[in-house]
């Protein structure tokens, strides 16, 4: 039995380690972005001086042989689901038993006038690192078009040379379709903070050249014109699904599969960024994907990836187990402010719901808690500067815990390291005040237990 | 500047304040540096006997020039960006990155035990220069020992300062840094100086055996209990107490870091001045396996010299003759000196700042056997957050691979961790947490 996984991240690698480790499959991972899996989330380290290559490789190069995991660098440019094999560049074919897509993502471009200038480009790949460091060796002035995890990231790694950034967002404050106002408030000011030029409400007109074909300003939709030698197009990704377009696998914005991650080809399964999801309530067998195009969910989170993979390589192995990613929960850095959420939290209240929010004096740390405003049921928390335990709050949210019982335990949830200040009795305050008749108090900790 | 109207409430974007490219920032930076290289110029001419006549004024020009000019530079840094991690360009620096300059400065540490060790005499103005300080502590001239011992403890001083504004938005690791000066300072430095002073054993109260392996021999006790009356049968006890009671339980209660980071003087100077170096540790499989074999053969060598010497000191000497001693003096040459020294701080630069701490100390070995096996210590990861991005691994001077746990959702609990807590300091996503938590459940095996 071959499985064959087209794609080394983190969905890809997840499941090639879950098989290897559950049967004696042979398992093969080609890639063209490298050879070795790497954590895309710290490519920015890389770009910054953090770290070097190296560092950011999860596993050293010797485990992919002794856990006979059989690494391809090349590029698929086929796949034949009727003789059940994939063509690579160099010409030569390879069987497969079970395949899996796991090809990612590519960055969005909107057609603007000047995109595939000189000097313009997402940030994705190894490869978009690479260009970037040739696109901004020697500039001083970067746009960066898009308010979201890469554009800060993007932003920040351009700061860290030197590079003057101006992000383009827009959303009235930064990632502000995601974040309430007042957290948006927060990265925005901090992005300011950083000597950033933050421009908000507009967006991108046009990428203007100079004669040699290289950005030399942009165009905004309020006409201004933003001189810059490098333009960062961040405006979120979409499924990489180039490969699987002319094949008799479906696809619609990504490829097609139910919760089993399973195609409509038999064998042939997708996970992780460029997978589109079907539900399947309802239906025992194998559905016909393609009756309801339109409810499909796209996920493009390292950790949604890395669950997805499992929930694959286990549906491979034959355990037909359906893929649920649970209680929501993401988390990100803007600049130097840690931002973690557990459960739901739209960016403003929807119906049947409230919010508490407290935010420190510094501007810098806040907390906002989510609940249903009939049983006052604990829905999600947004926590900035400060580190929540994410199982207790999990199970916090699974139980419906009421958000008084929350803040009156929250001491219990905080992951910050050793003597740092503690904020939960000014919180409890807000509340208490906020709230006339309540009167919240810390549960004290269970003294048991110290030995 | 910006205003955003909102539906119901205006939310205001102006931070406190705007960290702008400043000149006058990096002007003061320029002049901090300008004032330490000036000072290790007066340092370097010292070296010729120009300042013989005039040691007070050369010390201030030497080591007070290079104190007050780096701390003004690590406070100017403040000034520049908010606090955070700020570990930019590391890997880009030849000092920090194993480049050429990285290897000069290793040569030159090394170099400098060299002569400390086997031609002190070429120290001979530079212990001058610190003449007048031993003789105000002490009350007595300065030996090579004790330029050491002003070099060692400027350095940890200085450089704590640079941990704390480097880490100013961390309080663990500011309490940490003070406490690991204040035991530099005081119990290394001015309480043996004033030890001597009173005309007591010089004893340093921090190090215990096996790390200050003398402090069991039988010759050091004998020296201790009959030249310092009560005062020495207390050292005596101190430090079998340390090692016997206070060890297992302090290990217990929060690891091996009490010791490790915030009290033993190598690591005092390894947190300090050799943070700058700490991501060059070696994190590779093999590196690790080295490990484990030398510092439990440092260990078992120690336990042998301790008691060849005591079979030896038991039967007046009939039982081995010379050769317990002769054991016990490439101990120290191999050990103490060649390890310890040289290679322990002489390659910073190359091989991080633990290399002794993991590879050769019988302390460090020791702890770890207690922390491994019998202590609340571990370091905790924070449910599914881990984005392996590998900082927490980059950053430990240890050269554990901590995202090798993280990732999986495992607590880390290896003999080696010192507890520093910079893989929690650097983690972008919040998932390390170092914690003393009742035992059960401690391994919590995944997979």
């Amino acid at each position: 039995m071959h499985l064959v996984i087209i794609g080394n991240g983190i969905t890809g690698v997840t499941a090639a380690r879950y098989v290897r480790k559950h049967s004696e499959m042979q398992v093969t991972i080609i890639s063209s972005e490298s050879k070795y899996f790497f954590s895309r989330t710290a490519l920015m380290y890389v770009y910054m001086g953090h770290m070097k290559w190296e560092n950011i490789k999860p596993y050293e190069d010797w485990f992919w042989e002794k856990n006979k995991i059989e690494l391809m660098f090349a590029n698929v440019t086929s796949i034949d689901t009727d003789s059940k094999s994939i063509r690579i560049d160099d010409n030569s074919t390879v069987k497969y038993d079970k395949l899996v897509i796991a090809t990612g993502s590519q960055t969005n471009k909107f057609g603007w006038r000047g995109q595939d200038l000189k000097g313009v480009q997402g940030l994705y790949s190894k490869q978009d690192l690479e260009m970037l460091e040739e696109n901004t060796r020697h500039i001083h002035a970067a746009v960066i078009v898009g308010g979201g995890l890469i554009g800060i990231e993007l932003g920040e790694m351009l700061h860290s040379r030197g590079i003057h950034v101006t992000f383009l967002v827009r959303e009235k404050l930064y990632w502000n379709s995601i974040l309430p106002d007042q957290e948006a408030a927060m990265v925005s000011r901090h992005i300011i903070e950083y000597n950033m030029n933050l421009i908000l409400g507009v967006e991108l007109k046009e990428i203007l050249p100079d004669e040699k074909g290289r950005v030399r300003a942009v165009k905004t939709s309020k006409g201004e014109e933003i001189k810059c030698q490098f333009v960062g197009l961040t405006p979120g990704v979409h499924p990489n699904i180039d490969l699987v377009k002319n094949t008799k696998i479906e696809t619609v914005r990504g490829v097609l599969v139910n919760e089993y991650l399973e195609t409509n080809i038999p064998d042939v399964y997708s996970a992780g960024d460029c997978a589109e999801i079907i539900s399947t309530e309802g239906s025992k067998n194998k559905p016909a994907l393609s009756t309801d195009k339109s409810a499909g969910k796209v996920e493009q989170l390292w950790y949604t990836g890395k669950m997805q993979g499992e929930i694959l390589a286990r549906n491979i192995l034959g355990e037909k187990i359906k893929y649920s990613r649970g209680i929501w929960y993401n988390s990100a850095k803007f600049l130097d402010i840690e931002y973690q959420t557990y459960g739901f939290v739209a960016n403003s209240p929807r119906d049947r719901e409230e919010s508490f929010y407290w935010e420190h004096t510094s501007g810098k740390i806040c907390l906002r808690l989510v609940y249903s405003s009939s049983d006052r049921a604990i829905l999600g928390v947004n926590v900035f500067g400060m580190r929540l335990r994410h199982r207790l709050f999990e199970s916090w949210i699974k139980e419906k815990r009421t958000v008084e019982y929350v803040l009156e335990n929250l001491h219990m949830a905080n992951f910050d390291p050793e003597f740092y200040k503690k904020y939960e009795h000014e919180i409890l305050e807000k509340y208490n005040k906020e709230n006339p008749g309540r009167n919240l108090i810390l549960r004290k900790k269970n003294l048991i237990g110290i030995f | 500047m910006n205003k955003i109207n909102s539906e119901d409430q205006l939310i205001q974007i102006v931070p406190f304040k705007i960290y702008s490219q400043n000149n006058n920032v990096e002007l003061m930076k320029k002049s901090g540096l300008a004032v330490t290289g000036i000072g290790f110029l007066f340092l370097l001419i010292s070296l010729t006997g120009i300042s013989s006549s005039q040691p007070i004024m050369f010390f201030f020009l030497s080591f007070g020039l290079i104190a007050a000019g780096s701390i003004f530079y690590f406070i100017m840094l403040t000034k520049e960006a908010p606090a955070g991690i700020k570990n930019n360009r590391i890997f880009f620096e030849a000092f920090t990155s194993r480049k050429t300059a990285a290897w000069l400065l290793g040569i030159i540490l090394t170099g400098f035990y060299v002569v400390l060790y086997w031609y002190p005499e070429l120290m001979q103005n530079w212990i001058n220069l610190v003449n007048p300080l031993s003789y105000w502590l002490r009350g007595k001239a300065a030996d090579h020992w004790f330029l050491y011992g002003s070099f060692y403890t400027t350095a940890v001083v200085v450089m704590a300062i640079r941990m704390i504004v480097k880490y100013r938005h961390n309080r663990y690791q500011i309490v940490r840094s003070i406490s690991v000066s204040i035991f530099q300072l005081g119990f290394s430095f001015i309480i043996p100086g004033i030890l001597v002073r009173l005309n007591k054993p010089e004893f340093y109260f921090n190090y215990f055996w096996p790390l200050k392996f003398q402090y069991l021999f039988p010759g050091e006790i004998r020296y201790l209990t009959s030249n310092g009356e009560a005062l020495g049968y207390f050292m005596v006890f101190w430090g079998i107490a340390m090692f016997v009671i206070a060890t297992p339980i302090l290990t217990y209660f929060f690891g091996k870091r009490w010791y490790c980071s915030w009290v033993c003087g190598c690591g005092g100077l390894a947190e300090t001045a050799g943070d700058p170096f700490r991501q060059n540790s070696d994190k590779s499989l093999k590196a690790w396996k080295l490990e484990r074999w030398l510092i439990h053969s440092v260990l078992i060598f120690v336990v042998v010299t301790t008691g060849l010497l005591w079979i030896n000191s038991a039967t007046g000497g009939k039982a081995l003759g010379t050769v317990s001693q002769a054991f016990a003096e490439w101990y120290g040459f191999l050990i103490g000196a060649l390890f310890s020294g040289i290679i322990g701080v002489g390659f910073y630069p190359i091989f991080g700042s633990r290399v002794w701490c993991r590879f050769g100390c019988p302390m460090a070995a020791t702890l770890g056997m207690f922390q491994k096996y019998f202590s609340r210590f571990r370091i905790t990861t924070n449910g599914g957050q881990c984005i392996s991005c590998g900082n927490c691994s980059t950053y430990c001077e240890m050269g554990i691979d901590v995202k090798w746990y993280a990732q999986r959702g495992q607590n880390i609990i290896r003999s080696s961790c010192v507890g520093c807590g910079i893989c929690s300091a650097v983690c972008p996503r919040g998932v390390l947490k170092l914690e003393n938590l009742p035992m059960a459940g401690r391994y919590n095996k995944v997979d």
